[in-house]
């Protein structure tokens, strides 16, 4: 059993080393650092400059994230401070449901809702012409699958703020409203905090929904009416071509030891800030 | 004055608050409904019960069995070895370590971690492995590649129901005599039997469902596989490939799949709902 749960709490260091091991003859040609802020993504030519990929992902997180948070945060505030006991029984299947379904069936619905919706609805609003494949709609199908993840922390955050803080913000005078703005959200604050933290790392990660309705095209850009390419869904679509170009399996190693290194970091810091509110 | 802006603040908020929760509810019938209206018009139990016939991938006769067996087969031999490693990790981590709570909390926080690597990760350092090994991808490479991605599911889930165990029970069973694997096994197991049960079906709904780690590991074909060392195919790359493809008829069946695989997810979401509930009639409070 030690055998076992050593191994298992090396995990994190032993696909980090052979992520590394795999990554090392790129990262012996170019350093770390240029490859990350680079943007040149000639493959055939032995250029891997991974910044576009990079930077969609951070604005397909940054999206979902902006999408995600406000509606979490009021339905977290609904189900810890207002809503009846029954609500809250039904809330909970329809978290584990949402949380348990598969990312390729967010993709798939993504394909019939919102890639539509934007292509016919929101760009032409925007007077702009799209295919719907976009960073917008990677945005939304990330957003969707965050928010359950998200709901739950931020419930679990809530219910730890003690029963008797909000009662004396009442006693005094204040609405339940006030006494949640002023008590409850202040001082659950680095929880909050925390959650998002949390869900921004489970949505840069994500896969195959995002890849689905991202549009997968290499280039740099601010318009969420365009595709974008995020450093997942990079790994994911050439695998099959990895090993017929020099070098192609060296950068996308490299790519997944980015994700890792990322997605880990953000959890230590905010798992070890959540432990210290709990306490 | 000031009360009035107050008291219409109070209600905006309540409002707001209490249509965002209605709102998600919406959002999961929503999806779920979306997925089966598409998915009815090719669903049949022929598609289900059927191989892929020839020029299945141009709208052509056959079904999706072989994603379907083969999906199961992975999530079914991925969770016998989380359950193999993870579940006595969990009982270590609760009546071993029942003294050291430092160490508990530390494990805790470092599994949580885990829980958090994405699973494309866990497919990119499963093909390393498999290189590594010199195996192809395979139904064995797509088991071990689920089963690292599933374990730390399983170990902090079934370990959140051993954690509301009361020490009592504990103190119990140590008070009769017993050593610490007798009250593992005999005692807190069966205690923790209900929340066992959950942490299986989520981490087989899990291995179930999960594309980016089978993709690199387990191949992909049209056959069910036979041995460890066949390629096997999984119904969401089944979905996957389906949906990459201009022909309607082949699109309609990526929906009929997809609207399977949501089957499957309710199903097994149900049936842990129903047996958590039945195991936890007589557990000790």
């Amino acid at each position: 059993m030690i055998s076992g749960l050593t191994l298992l709490l090396m995990m994190p260091v032993i696909i980090g080393i052979a992520l590394y091991i795999k990554s090392s003859p790129l990262i012996g040609q170019q350093s770390a650092w240029h490859l990350i802020v680079s943007s040149d993504w000639l493959p055939t030519r032995g250029k891997f400059g991974f910044w576009p990929f990079i930077a969609s992902s951070l604005y397909v997180t940054f999206l979902s994230f902006l999408l995600a948070a406000p509606v979490c945060l009021f339905s977290a505030i609904h189900l810890t401070q207002f809503a009846s006991n029954r609500l809250v029984r039904v809330m909970q299947p329809v978290l584990d449901i949402l949380a348990g379904l598969p990312s390729v069936i967010y993709g798939v619905w993504g394909i019939l809702i919102v890639v539509p919706l934007i292509s016919y609805l929101f760009a032409p609003l925007f007077r702009m012409s799209s295919s719907g494949y976009t960073l917008l709609a990677g945005g939304v199908v990330l957003a969707i699958m965050c928010i359950p993840y998200m709901l739950n922390m931020l419930i679990e955050v809530f219910s730890t703020v003690p029963v008797g803080m909000k009662e004396a913000s009442l006693s005094l005078g204040a609405t339940e409203w006030q006494s949640v703005k002023h008590v409850v959200l202040r001082k659950s604050f680095p929880g909050i905090i925390s959650a998002f933290g949390l869900s921004v790392a489970k949505a840069f990660g994500e896969t195959i929904a995002v890849m689905m309705v991202v549009g997968n095209q290499v280039r740099l850009t601010w318009n969420p009416f365009e595709a974008g390419y995020p450093l997942p869904a990079l790994i994911a679509n050439n695998y099959g071509e990895m090993l017929s170009i020099p070098m192609y399996d060296s950068a996308l190693m490299f790519a997944a030891l980015v994700l890792l290194v990322v997605i880990l970091l953000i959890n230590l810091i905010f798992r070890y800030l959540i432990q210290l509110v709990q306490k | 004055m000031n009360n009035r802006i107050k008291l219409r603040e109070e209600r905006v908020m309540r409002n707001l608050a209490a249509g965002a929760t209605y709102s998600v509810i919406a959002l999961l019938l929503f999806i779920i409904g979306v997925i089966f209206v598409k998915g009815a018009g090719a669903l049949s139990f022929g598609m289900m019960l059927e191989l892929p016939k020839g020029g299945f991938y141009y709208g052509g006769e056959g079904g999706i069995a072989n994603a379907i067996v083969g999906s199961v087969y992975i999530a079914v031999g991925a969770t016998l070895l989380a359950v193999i490693v993870g579940m006595p990790i969990a009982l270590f981590l609760n009546v071993y370590l029942i003294r050291y709570q430092r160490a508990q909390s530390a494990i805790r926080y470092f599994l949580d971690t885990l829980w958090g690597i994405p699973s494309i990760v866990y497919g990119a350092f499963g093909f390393t492995l498999m290189l590594y090994l010199g195996m192809s991808a395979s139904l064995l490479a797509g088991i071990i590649t689920v089963a690292l991605l599933i374990t730390p599911i399983l170990v902090r889930t079934f370990d959140d129901v051993l954690c509301t165990i009361p020490r009592g029970l504990y103190e119990a069973s140590f008070a009769l005599g017993s050593g610490k694997g007798e009250t593992a096994f005999r005692v807190i197991f069966r205690q923790g039997f209900s929340g066992f049960i959950t942490a299986l079906l989520l981490a087989f709904g899990r291995g179930i469902g999960d594309a980016a780690s089978v993709l690199f590991t387990a191949g992909y074909t049209d056959l069910i596989p036979e041995h460890l060392d066949d390629p096997a195919a999984t119904l969401p790359l089944a979905i996957f490939f389906q949906l990459g493809s201009p022909i309607p008829e082949v699109r309609a069946r990526a929906f009929a799949s997809a609207a399977i695989l949501t089957l499957l997810i309710l199903a097994i979401s149900l049936i842990a709902r129903y047996l958590s509930r039945k195991y936890s009639i007589n557990v000790i409070k």
